[in-house]
């Protein structure tokens, strides 16, 4: 067993870099890119940690996960218990490892981070996850058997917003029924984000250690339609939403409509959920150039340009309005992207999709300068006046965000949603304008991060338990009475 | 779940089967759809609702490639591996102060079988008119005669009713003294142009049910979007009806095409893995 070496040495530690396959191969398949720590790098990168009493980092993880306590359990080679610290409040180790964008959370708040070396807290947590999945099994706390059951939550889609609500409020002692339209649960975690990034048995584990406690899935419900909000709130004690900001944003430009443009969903739900790219053995088919281009520069655009590349696209390439140094994809999906061979246009907008015989043929840009900063920060993207460019493509994969389905709004009586369709409820608590509805993930603060979603479904988790146990309370009281 | 509990053969390739799905049975309206898949491997497909009864439903269906001819083969008692519903918008229906027309071409006479059936509970009074390429494909002709004050007929090739297009008829309807409140319009997407061009000056409100290629079916992917006045439309959610004036006819069936290749591989790999 490995001792914590004294804060000198630990400090001489350089941070592990994470091992990856190699570009050349990896561009054309669907395996994992990066293959994670060995035993010994692990233990390693945990002596790096400095065991802060104020330990920043956790202030920059949504899920609060006991970051120093997990770190402490690696050095001492104890992994099942590095395992328990971790489930304590995240119920999805192994993803969050994976896909948390940690340079803009935990990592960017570690004490070690002024010297831009942070302690890879990210790859440790998928370390320890993986560890167990490939040892030991997984296992998630549940409530104790004697427990009472404390009441009936339901839980309107399977992403990891409602995933994590669900897993805290089974531990707390609630008999919860989770509703997923889909024939799969997951959420974007199983349709949107690749097996190259997310391999699909990872993800079934984790939700398996879930189903373990005794949550139910309901698929093949489409809540709003197969069944209503209003309709929940009066079987169960509480509800929860957490159905994702699931809407395809197009451009609004003149062609759009035409064979061969997708939204980077239908992309990416045709080759993840419904298994495209093993079609004909699968029925559901992709069609994929041999010159795709992807508009927009975020995590979905790098996960649909990839895709296509490794669907055997010749050319992929990623058109953006503004520059690198904006763009909102991670870091390492950018250098992945780059490694296998991506090309990047950047300072270009759409203005034009043209056809032939009903096909994509071209894509006609307005080329762009950076302007002023806009109200999120970032240079604001203006037209380089009089300069346009073609490409010849056969492909568009338009990711250029998300937007709110109205389908469980719509039954939601009393729960208000503002402008663009999003419900409004409390950051802390989950609270809507309902009572005993709570709402959270994608569909209260727009397209955000798995482990925002995550922190949202625990908070109203917690909120739902205060809310359950006063109302039976005062039932009681009123019964006493 | 999901048990086929009834299966019937119209014609060589039309077929009626009842399946359990209690989830969609308990809230379907007319003018709804649901989604099948097959297999844990298969596609989602999108099929009208014609008919609840206790938890199952009726589906109405025509063999056109790999998934419906798997479906058409499998038996009573066989199991579906999902079936997910009811989507898209109920009908707007009420008591018109005219008659209500209900044009269906083909198989379109599954999907217009319910909403007629409710505008007549609702007290109007039913003009139907059905048409195929010839008498073989004419199916559910008893249902809708009982639910319609009138029921006109045509076929291609005159084998059944008058020869010719249910636009011929629907023209003479509107040609009456007795003008039509509204029109229902479902069937392939060439007769829906042509209903609208042939209605158009007659100023009747047209109600159409597209079918486009869909994929969740529950407004997440853009697959199914469609040019309505203009506007970006999914038919999913904001349809599957919409006003048949409004509709870009031409730009519909240009999507309709997208998988033309695909579909004809999956039906060869299926046929030489099933015979
Ligand atoms: C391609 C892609 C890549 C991404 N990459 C990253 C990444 O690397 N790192 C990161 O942190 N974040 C990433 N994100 C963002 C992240 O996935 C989301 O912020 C997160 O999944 C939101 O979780 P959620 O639970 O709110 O919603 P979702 O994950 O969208 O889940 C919502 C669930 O509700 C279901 N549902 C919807 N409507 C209904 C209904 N009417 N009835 C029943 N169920 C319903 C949906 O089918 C779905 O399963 C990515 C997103 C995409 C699309
Ligand atoms: C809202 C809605 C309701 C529908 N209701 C019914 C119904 O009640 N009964 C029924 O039989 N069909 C209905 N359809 C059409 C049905 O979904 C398709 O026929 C089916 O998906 C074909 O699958 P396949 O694998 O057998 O054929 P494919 O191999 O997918 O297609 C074979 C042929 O059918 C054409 N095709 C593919 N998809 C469609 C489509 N969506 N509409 C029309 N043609 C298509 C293709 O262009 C091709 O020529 C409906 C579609 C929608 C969107
Ligand atoms: S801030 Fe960094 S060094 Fe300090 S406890 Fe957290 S991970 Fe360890
Ligand atoms: S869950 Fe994500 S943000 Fe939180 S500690 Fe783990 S990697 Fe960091
Ligand atoms: S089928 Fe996916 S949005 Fe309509």
């Amino acid at each position: 067993m490995a001792d914590m070496l004294p804060i000198k040495e630990r400090l001489k530690i350089k941070r592990h870099e994470m091992p990856t396959l190699d570009p050349e191969k990896r561009g054309k398949i669907f395996e994992e890119v990066p293959t994670g720590y060995t035993v010994e790098d692990a233990i390693s990168e945990a002596q790096r940690c400095l065991q802060c009493k104020v330990a920043t980092c956790m202030d920059g993880c949504p899920a609060q996960v006991r970051i120093p306590h997990f770190i402490e359990a690696i050095v001492a080679e104890d992994f099942e218990k590095a395992l328990e610290e971790l489930k304590v409040t995240n119920a999805l180790p192994a993803v969050c490892g994976r896909v948390c964008p940690q340079e803009t959370q935990c990592e960017n708040t570690c004490v070690l981070e002024k010297q831009k070396r942070p302690v890879a807290i990210g790859r440790l947590e998928r370390f320890v996850a993986d560890w167990n999945r490939n040892n030991v099994g997984h296992k998630l706390p549940v409530c104790a058997p004697e427990g009472e059951i404390k009441g009936k939550v339901a839980i309107v889609g399977a992403g990891p917003a409602g995933i994590a609500c669900a897993a805290d409020l089974s531990k707390a002692c609630y008999d919860v029924t989770v509703f997923e339209a889909l024939h799969k649960v997951g959420g974007v975690l199983r349709y949107g984000i690749p097996d190259f990034r997310l391999p699909k048995d990872i993800l079934d584990s984790e939700i398996d250690a879930i189903k373990e406690t005794g949550v139910k899935f309901v698929t093949n419900v489409v809540v709003g339609n197969s069944i209503t909000v209003d309709e929940l709130a009066l079987e169960y004690d509480a509800v929860f939403i957490g159905n994702g900001a699931g809407g395809p944003r197009m451009l609004g430009i003149p062609g759009e409509n035409l064979n061969g443009v997708y939204s980077a969903s239908e992309f990416l739900v045709r080759v993840n959920l419904m298994g495209a790219r093993n079609f004909p053995d699968f029925d559901t088919p992709v069609n994929f150039g041999r010159k795709v281009v992807v508009f927009g520069a975020g995590n979905v655009a790098m996960d649909a340009v990839r895709t296509a590349l490794r669907l055997g696209a010749d050319e992929a390439t990623i058109v953006y309005r503004r520059t690198k140094n904006e763009a909102p994809a991670r870091d390492e999906e950018i250098m992945h992207a780059e490694e296998e061979g991506v090309k990047f246009h950047f300072l270009a907008s759409p203005v034009k999709i043209n056809g032939k015989n009903g096909r994509v043929a071209s894509i006609i840009c307005q080329l762009m300068k950076l302007g002023e900063p806009d109200s999120s920060g970032r240079a604001r993207p203006v037209p380089d006046e009089g300069k346009t460019m073609e490409i010849e493509v056969d492909t568009v994969i338009v990711a250029i965000g998300q937007q709110a389905n109205p389908i469980v709004a719509k039954s939601a009586t009393g729960v208000r949603t503002d402008k663009r369709g999003y419900f409004v409820a409390s950051l802390e608590t989950g609270q809507t304008t309902r009572e005993g509805v709570f709402a959270g993930g994608d569909i209260v603060t727009g397209a955000a991060t798995v482990i925002e979603a995550v922190g949202a479904g625990k908070n109203a988790a917690q909120a739902i338990d205060r809310f359950i146990r006063s109302k039976k309370l005062s039932v009681a009281e009123e019964a006493n009475k | 779940m999901y048990v086929i509990k009834k299966k019937k053969q119209w014609s060589e390739k039309v077929f009626t089967c009842w399946i359990d799905a209690p989830w969609v049975a308990r809230s379907a309206s007319p003018g709804q759809f649901l989604v099948t898949i097959n297999s844990c491997k298969g596609e989602r497909i999108p099929m009208t609702i014609v008919d609840v009864d206790g938890d199952s439903i009726e589906l109405l269906f025509q063999v056109v490639g790999k998934s419906t001819l798997e479906l058409s083969r499998m038996n009573e008692g066989d199991s579906l591996y999902a079936v997910v519903g009811p989507l898209g918008n109920p009908s707007v229906l009420q008591k018109f102060d005219g008659p209500a027309v209900f044009v269906a071409g083909g198989i379109g006479v599954g999907p217009i079988y319910p909403i007629a059936k409710k505008a007549k509970e609702m007290g109007n009074k039913v003009i139907s008119i059905m048409g195929s390429r010839s008498e073989t494909l004419l199916v559910m002709t008893d249902q809708m005669r009982e639910i319609s004050d009138e029921l006109l007929i045509s076929t291609d090739d005159g084998s059944c009713g008058r020869k010719g297009f249910v636009t011929d008829l629907l023209r003479e309807v509107l040609e009456r003294d007795e003008k039509p409140s509204h029109i229902w319009a479902i069937g392939p997407a060439i007769m829906m142009k042509f209903v609208a061009l042939t209605a158009k000056p007659f100023n009747v409100p047209l109600t159409v049910s597209l079918n486009p290629i869909m994929v969740d079916a529950t407004g997440m992917c853009g697959v199914c979007r469609v040019y309505v006045n203009g506007e970006n439309k999914l038919a999913c959610v904001d349809g599957p009806e919409f006003d048949g004036y409004a509709v870009d006819y031409d730009g519909f069936m240009g999507r309709l095409t997208q998988y033309q290749e695909k579909e004809a591989v999956a039906l060869k790999h299926y046929m030489e893995l099933e015979g």
